[in-house]
Order: C-alpha cells, then structure tokens, then sequence
C-alpha cells in the first residue's frame, strides 16, 4: 500500500505515554499564574469552533472576585460533521476530567459541570462511573472539586455557551445578549469558564509538554495540533489529530477519494471550498477555521442538496428567539426552493443573499450569523447548480 | 393518573424541586412514559410550585422531551447530509414498510415510533439511527431488518 500520509500526525490526545493522575498531580502544585502563563503561550484558543484564547478566558475569570465560579464542559458536540469529542470521551475522558480540575484550580472554582448532547446519552452511565473514579482521585489529592454530569434533550443551539447555561438553569435554551461574557456572568450569573472537550484535554497535556511543543506545531494564528471529523466521499472516514496549518490541498490528496469536487469546512456553520480554491485555502483560524468538521464531496454529488440540508437543519434548529435568525432561515429554504422550481428568476439567489448579510449582522448569536457561511460559499461557487 | 403523579414526585425527590431540576424530571418522565403529556406537565408544575406555561415552554423547546404520545421504542434516523450520502433514504424506506408506517407516526401496538433527527455525531460511520438511547451505525437494509426483527421479539 502506497504510504500517502505527508500530513504530520500528532499525538497529544489520545496519548497513553502519560499518566494523568501525575499530570494533574504535577501540575496542581504549580502557581496559577504560572499555568495561566503556559497556556497563553502555548497560543491555544478553543477548539469548540470559535476560537478564543483559552488562557484569557481562564486569567479573566481568575480575576473576578467572586467566591462562586464554576468550569463547563461543553460536551453539547452538535455541529453536522462533528463526532470527535464523544471519541475523546470514551478513549481519554479523565484528561477531559483532569483538564477540568487543573482550571479550577486555576480560576478558584469547587464545581464543574459536564453538559453532554442528548443524543450521547448511552455514555452516561460510563462517564458517570468514572467521574467517581476520579472524584476519588482527587480525594487522595487533597483537591476540593467536584464534577456534576448534565444532560442534554437534543437542541444543536445548547451548544451555543450562554443557551447552555440557560439549559443548564433548567430553562429553554435561548442564548443570552454579549456581554456580558461568561467569564464574568456565566451559569447561574457567576463567573464561569466554558470550554470544548478538546480544549480542556490540550489545556492539560500542555501543562506535561509545556507550551513550547504545542507553539512549535502550527502556525502563527494556528498553534498546536486539532482532532479533525472526517467525513463524506473519503475512503478513510474518522478522526485525525493534525498539525493545524495546512492548506485544503494537502488534506483532500490525503483524505479525498481522487474526485472531490468540494470541502465543507466547520459544518453547516462554516464554509464550503470548491475545489479551484483548495490550494489557496489554510484550514485554520487564518484561513478557513473548524471546530474539527470536514465534509468532503465528490462530483457526483449534487451541491443544491447540500445546501438544503444545511438550511433545513438551520431552520429547525434555530432557537426561534430573534427575528432575523427564525424567519431568516425560513425563507431562505423557500428561496432555494422557488429558485429552483423555476418560481423565481435566478437573480432571486442575489436577494436571499443580501438577507444572510442582514442575518450575519443582526441575529442575536452565533447560529443565525453563521447561516451565510454556508449559505454564501455554496451559493456563490456553485451557482448553476442552485438554478438547474 | 396516579402512576404520573407518583412518577413526577419520585423524580422531585431525586432530583429536587428547583427551577434547575425541571430538565433532569422532564428527562425522566420521557425515559418513563416516552412523553410528557399535558396531565403530566401539570404534574410537574404543581410540585416544583411553578406555573405550567413554564413546565410547557420548556418541555417544548427541546425535540428529545416529546409532547406527543410515542411508541415504546422511538426510532431516530439521523437527516444529515453525510447519513444522506450513506444510503439514509433507503434505510427509512425500509423503516417503512418493516414498520407499515410513515417518518412521524406510531405503529398502531404503540411500539415503534419512526422519526427523523438531525446530527446524531456518527458521520464517519453512517447511515446511524437511535432507538430510545441506542446508537446503530453503517447501517444497511439486512442489518436495519434484524435489528427491528429483535425488537419485535422482545416482550413487554
């Protein structure tokens, strides 16, 4: 078998080399400035999609005076494409534990809370039992932290941090308005870290590595390595952790099955890259950015039925909450359709457009100002395929 | 309904009777009952001393919490573009005829409820379906008709 693996494998997750209990043990002795200090290094930023810089989310919520604080994990992985944070669950789900404890540590909270999608639920009782485990663990510590399992009742919009925190209150999952931010007033208005399960395991495997191998992989604006779901018309489905920094090219002659005709990077959330754009195009925060989603597409795939999935997914999903975003993604589908059929001229694409514009800048939070992502990239690179 | 009334109070035991405690209880009514029905919203609202259009906003925000009656075994079929990709459309046409019912209704034992769901995180592995907490994937025609065929042979 030919060996067509040039894309750099890195091995910081999954990694059996150390024991996390010494990790956690290590590193809870450390000052807290000092950890906080590796991870802005390190130039982690959160792996959940967005990409903020870890370590200053967890130095502003350390700085808050607050005596309740509280760290999240957002295991509400929903977005279409996206399967890596239930594989990191299962294979190393104390490092998630662990990276938990190490920012409350950091940030002076006793309690963390675990939201986990719904639709994972056949894992709770599996997680549960090993949260005992560790609560054990950190018992022999010394170390007074606690982390309490929540579940999710399948709604892609909880994955939105502060509609999270609203389900998490037990109340409907609507995102809040910014600010005010989490780190000052997040669950139960207390300043609250909110981290990817993916951040939380590199947030601790940076504290036994140190920042300098995490700066070393990556690029400027991308540090490190990200565990990417691969997807669609591939021969090799699955997870991969990668070395953040390398164009679509180099990724689809790797994970491609010869005859990719398009890449959608980040999910319905992100963008889709034709194929005469791949080798311009950096997977990455100065690129193209992914919570870890890479749909890829073939040419016999029909680029229209991509997008309506994508818009139908958003227009149940949509929380319903603002305007723009509910009735937005309603009509959006209509448009495609009407298009379609014929019922609209073709310049009617340019109209539905200009709505996802208005979408991006007035919809409350993330899901109806990433509609045009999709919305935009597929519809402007693949237009005959809209009409005919 | 004093089964329902029994069930929501064992739940508020368990879980408390906070506004935080809503999700946990209307979770546990689904596992139970596989729906929160009107009588049981109610429920919930007269122990946890809150108003039942709160019980019902809630309730109806999420698609896993059911307001409407469901077989014993809900069928989720994942709707993704990837499952689609997969062969999705022959697996519910499957669903279908093994079950002689269409995506949203309920066979007529009140066994089987066959729905659509979107992302359901198995894309590298679909098409993927739930029933109740149960994850299948790479699912195919011959696979699909033996997996209902087991359920079929469970007795209640």
């Amino acid at each position: 078998m030919p060996d067509n693996r040039k894309l750099k494998r890195v091995d910081l997750i999954f990694t059996e080399d150390c024991s996390y209990k010494d990790v956690l043990k290590n590193t809870l002795q450390r000052p807290k400035d000092e950890i906080i200090q590796e991870i802005l290094d390190s130039g982690l930023r959160g792996r959940g999609g967005a990409g903020f810089p870890t370590g200053l989310k967890w130095k502003f919520t350390g700085q808050e005076k607050d005596e309740e604080k509280y760290v999240v994990c957002n295991a509400d992985e929903g977005e279409p494409g996206t399967f890596k944070d239930r594989e990191i669950l299962v294979r190393v789900p104390f490092k998630v534990f662990g990276g938990m404890a190490v920012c409350g540590h950091v940030i002076g909270a006793k309690e963390g809370y675990m939201y986990l999608r719904g639709e994972y639920e056949f894992l709770k009782d599996d997680i549960q039992q090993k949260l005992d485990e560790f609560h054990k663990v950190l018992d022999e510590l010394g170390v007074d932290f606690r982390i309490t399992l929540l579940l999710g009742s399948g709604a892609y919009i909880c994955g939105e941090e502060s509609a999270l925190f609203e389900s998490m209150e037990g109340k409907r999952g609507e995102p809040r308005n910014k600010p005010p931010y989490p780190t000052q007033n997040g669950f139960r208005g207390k300043p609250t870290v909110i981290n990817n399960v993916e951040t939380l395991v590199y947030a601790l495997m940076i504290c036994n590595v140190g920042s300098q191998k995490f700066q070393d992989l990556g690029t400027s604006d991308s540090r490190g390595s990200k565990v990417f779901s691969v997807s669609g018309d591939t021969p090799i489905p699955g997870i991969y952790e990668l070395e953040l920094g390398m164009s679509l090219e180099e990724f689809v002659e790797e994970f491609g099955d010869g005859d990719t005709k398009a890449v959608q990077v980040g999910g319905a959330a992100g963008f889709c890259v034709p194929r005469k754009k791949f080798n311009d195009t950096i997977i990455g925060f100065e690129g193209v950015p992914t919570g870890g989603s890479m749909m890829i597409f073939n040419s016999s795939r029909s680029m229209y039925n991509v997008l309506k999935n994508y818009v139908e997914f958003f227009r149940e999903e949509s929380c319903g909450q603002c305007t723009p975003c509910r009735v937005g993604c309603q009509q959006l589908l209509k448009g495609i359709e009407a298009v379609k059929k014929g019922e609209q001229p073709t310049t009617y694409l340019k109209s539905l457009m200009k709505l996802t514009d208005v979408m991006k800048i007035t919809a409350k939070c993330g899901l109806g100002q990433s509609v045009a992502n999709s919305f935009s990239s597929i519809v402007d690179n693949f237009k005959e395929e809209m009409i005919y | 309904m004093p089964e329902i009334k029994e069930l929501v109070k064992n739940l508020a035991d368990k879980h408390g009777r906070d506004r935080e405690s809503l999700l946990p209880i209307l979770q546990g009514i689904v596992k139970e009952e596989r729906h929160v029905s009107e009588v049981a919203m109610t429920e919930v609202a007269r122990e946890l001393d809150m108003s039942a259009a709160l019980v019902y906003g809630t309730a109806t925000f999420y698609s896993f919490l059911d307001t409407e009656p469901r077989g014993k075994y809900v069928i989720r079929v994942c709707r993704t573009i990837t499952c689609d990709m997969k062969g999705k459309r022959e697996i519910l046409d499957t669903l279908q005829n093994l079950l002689k019912i269409n995506v949203g209704e309920t066979t007529k034992d009140n066994r089987f409820t066959l729905l659509e769901s979107n992302c359901l995180g198995w894309c590298h592995k679909g098409p993927a379906m739930l029933i109740n907490e149960k994850a299948y994937t790479e699912l195919t025609d011959d696979k699909v008709s033996e997996i209902i065929d087991e359920y079929m042979k469970t007795v209640d």
